[in-house]
């Protein structure tokens, strides 16, 4: 044919990101380390943030653990991972922005991209805004410090609480839990802190946002949350990341210790660009009549390795786990969740919805288990996978440990497809393909994203839809 | 004057095996047609083909929409052109409520007539309440998804309370009727008539004369074995109830 049309380009899910979402001001970092980590690399870094003996000793040990540990030979591939290629602390600022004027105006205006001022202006009580490997910007409401209420970068926290910090940091995730943790608590930089005192709840989400904004920069934050007896929190973490040649490392540690009768709920909406290893361990105690919510939407990175896990310790302890994973072109999402039944009548409930499409990979790995001793326990697990087209796969691997027998626990699976049936239906309303492809798959996640506060609840249904254009017919 | 919509000798095969095989029909805004058939004569192949869906492959013949043939055009195309299919088993999408599900069809419907701006949310609730009051369905109802866990009444008139907010010039009915009670098929019914006018052409298809009692089409036409055998006034429907489509085949046949 003389009059050939140019063929249609393969629509990467990421294409127009850049534009859409990813844009990276030049800030010269005012200090940044070399690449590689050894025991010197870490113990600048912990020099630089005029840290306590201890911690840089905690930090040397860790480094120790991270060495001996093999690369996990399960989940996704890690093989491309040079650690030796990265650079572990970067700090873009001396000070700390105490007040929204203080914020210099290059980290404004990446801001101003991602909408956080006016999302401030709504229902913000606080904002710890991590900007590259420090946060620059923390401010609380005052009522939430007349409460009581301690919201701080982890950094912060450990200078100014020195006592509290150092009785519940690791405790909950100790360095030799795995490779990555171990990794973190050797090289952990920003973060958040939030303490709750007893019987104190929190109105309104507490939220960070979360940038890599350096090439080759790892991110290894921390964050450490103490929920008093019969207190509540919302956290709310919103991640959103520029678009990179190279290859990103992130491998955070979140410890959530959530005492009796207190509840918390850690949301996360994890958006990295596609070039970015995801490798976070996230984990919360919860003591007797306590309930931890984790709420855990994966959309972004190119490998995500992350089980948000409750272990139930008190009795009547309960736990959530709402799991969305969404993995398009060149991705791989392995998400899931664990919970430990270690005390009687404890009760948790597991819902995950998983979507691939354009030869992405999304799952399901859970386990279940419920120690000798813990009789009344309950567990629902539930497991739905969307497949968008023939390239893409979706995997489900629950794991179940039950040494009680007088436990209740359930698991159950779906794998569908958008049928042609809806999408004609929603077509014939006039509907284009795409967004009608983008409405099945918002539907099908609906039960999650319901929980979510609404401005992210949005945003989440805006990124499905973006990921969605293009990809149909 | 060109029609509305415009059948011309008609072809539509499914998987293959011809359905359709020449069918011809004019329907002008203002008028209600019902098309009449026992089962397997093609009522839903036309239905399917009309609106778009693409199982239904026409092989040959054209549908023209004010003179435009449309015979090509992708189902959300026809549809904001003001083409409008109610389902006779409408698919349920769990998790989009039918309110949200509206304000996205009516955006989509409003920008291909030139109206870049969604209409403002107080507008659109002011406007669901006063159709779903007219289809006398519960305020709940918005925020339900849609068809999911609906009974069977709820589906039909979820689907004339859709027509309802979207306002299309020629709206095709694929046995509404079917599966209602004596009350439902009246509300559906009176729904229907309720939006019958000038600004709107009716394409009814059944199986059964029982609508008729309640729709009344000024042109009635029986559809055997892929085309339409005979064409006339609502008499035609009485003619039908009498004598069968037997009746009609045999007469046809002479």
């Amino acid at each position: 044919m003389s009059d050939q049309q140019p063929q249609q380009p393969v629509l990467d899910i990421r294409e127009g990101y850049k534009e859409k979402f990813g844009f990276h001001d030049d800030i010269a970092p005012v200090y940044k380390s070399r690449k590689g980590l050894d025991p010197e690399v870490v113990s600048t870094i912990s020099e630089m943030k005029k840290e306590p003996a201890w911690m840089r000793e905690f930090r040397l040990k860790s480094l120790e653990h991270f060495e001996r540990k093999p690369m996990p030979t399960w989940g996704g591939r890690l093989s491309d991972i040079d650690f030796q290629d990265i650079y572990y602390y970067l700090k873009p600022v001396d000070e700390q922005g105490r007040t929204w004027e203080d914020v210099p105006a290059d980290i404004k205006r990446t801001f101003d991209k991602l909408g956080i001022p006016e999302a401030e202006q709504k229902f913000l009580s606080g904002v710890g805004a991590q900007y590259d490997s420090e946060t620059v910007y923390h401010k609380i409401k005052e009522s939430l410090s007349a409460q009581g209420v301690i919201f701080l970068d982890t950094g912060s926290a450990l200078e100014q609480h020195p006592d509290l910090f150092r009785e519940h940091f690791g405790t909950v995730i100790p360095p030799s839990d795995n490779k990555f943790a171990a990794l973190n608590s050797a090289t952990w930089s920003g973060g958040s802190f939030i303490y709750v005192p007893k019987g104190v709840k929190v109105e309104l989400p507490l939220q960070a946002y979360f940038r890599i904004n350096a090439q080759n920069m790892g991110q290894f934050e921390r964050t450490l949350i103490i929920v008093d007896e019969g207190a509540f929190v919302h956290y709310v973490e919103g991640c959103t990341a520029p678009i990179y040649a190279t290859d990103s490392l992130h491998a955070a540690v979140v410890e959530i210790v959530v005492k009796k009768g207190g509840r918390c709920r850690y949301t996360t909406i994890q958006n990295w660009s596609n070039n970015v290893y995801n490798l976070v361990t996230k984990r919360a105690m919860a003591h007797e009549d306590a309930t931890m919510e984790w709420v855990d939407a994966n959309l972004g990175s190119k490998l995500t390795m992350k089980y948000p896990s409750v272990y139930m310790v008190g009795r009547g302890a309960h736990a959530e786990i709402l799991s969305i994973a969404f993995a398009g072109k060149g991705q791989h999402q392995d998400a899931g969740a664990k919970v430990v039944h270690a005390a009687p009548d404890t009760t948790s409930n597991v819902m995950s919805k998983s979507i691939s499409k354009d030869g992405g990979r999304a799952g399901y790995r859970g386990l279940v288990k419920v120690t000798k001793g813990s009789g009344g326990c309950k567990s629902t697990v539930k497991c739905d996978a969307l497949i968008l087209d023939e390239d893409s796969r979706s995997d489900t691997y629950p794991y179940m440990e039950i040494e009680e027998d007088m436990v209740s626990i359930g698991h159950e699976a779906t794998v569908s497809k958008i049928g042609d049936e809806q999408l004609f239906y929603l077509m014939s309303r006039g509907i284009p393909e795409d967004e009608a492809a983008a409405m099945v798959v918002s539907g099908f996640i609906e039960p999650i994203t319901k929980e979510l506060p609404m401005e992210y609840a949005v945003e989440m249904n805006r990124l499905i839809q973006l990921q969605m254009e293009g990809s149909v017919g | 004057m060109t029609p509305t919509l415009h059948i011309k000798d008609l072809h539509v095969a499914v998987e293959g095996k011809p359905i359709l095989k020449g069918l011809s029909l004019s329907v002008n805004k203002g008028e209600i047609h019902a098309i009449m058939g026992p089962n397997g004569s093609g009522k839903s192949t036309l239905a399917n083909a009309l609106m778009g869906n693409p199982k239904y492959e026409i092989t040959s013949g054209q549908v023209l929409f004010h003179g435009e043939d449309i015979s090509e055009w992708a189902a959300d195309e026809r549809g904001r052109k003001g083409l409008f299919l109610a389902f006779q088993y409408p698919t349920a999408i769990p998790g989009v409520s039918v309110a949200n599900f509206l304000r996205m069809a009516l955006q989509a419907r409003r920008k291909a007539a030139g109206d870049e701006k969604p209409l403002p949310p107080k507008e659109f609730r002011k406007l669901m309440k006063e159709k779903m009051a007219l289809l006398r369905v519960d305020d709940s109802f918005a925020g339900r998804y849609i068809n999911d866990g609906f009974s069977g009444g709820e589906k039909k008139r979820a689907e004339i309370l859709q027509m309802a907010m979207l306002r299309p010039e020629i709206a095709v009915l694929d046995e509404t009727d079917s599966g209602l009670d004596i009350d439902a098929l009246r509300i559906v019914s009176e729904g229907v008539n309720a939006l019958a006018g000038p600004d709107l052409g009716v394409l009814l298809i059944t199986h059964y004369q029982r609508i008729l009692n309640y729709i009344k089409p000024q042109f009635v036409h029986v559809l055997v074995d892929g085309r339409i055998v005979k064409s006339g006034g609502s008499e035609l429907a009485h003619e039908l109830e009498a004598h069968g489509y037997d009746g009609i085949r045999e007469a046809s046949a002479a």
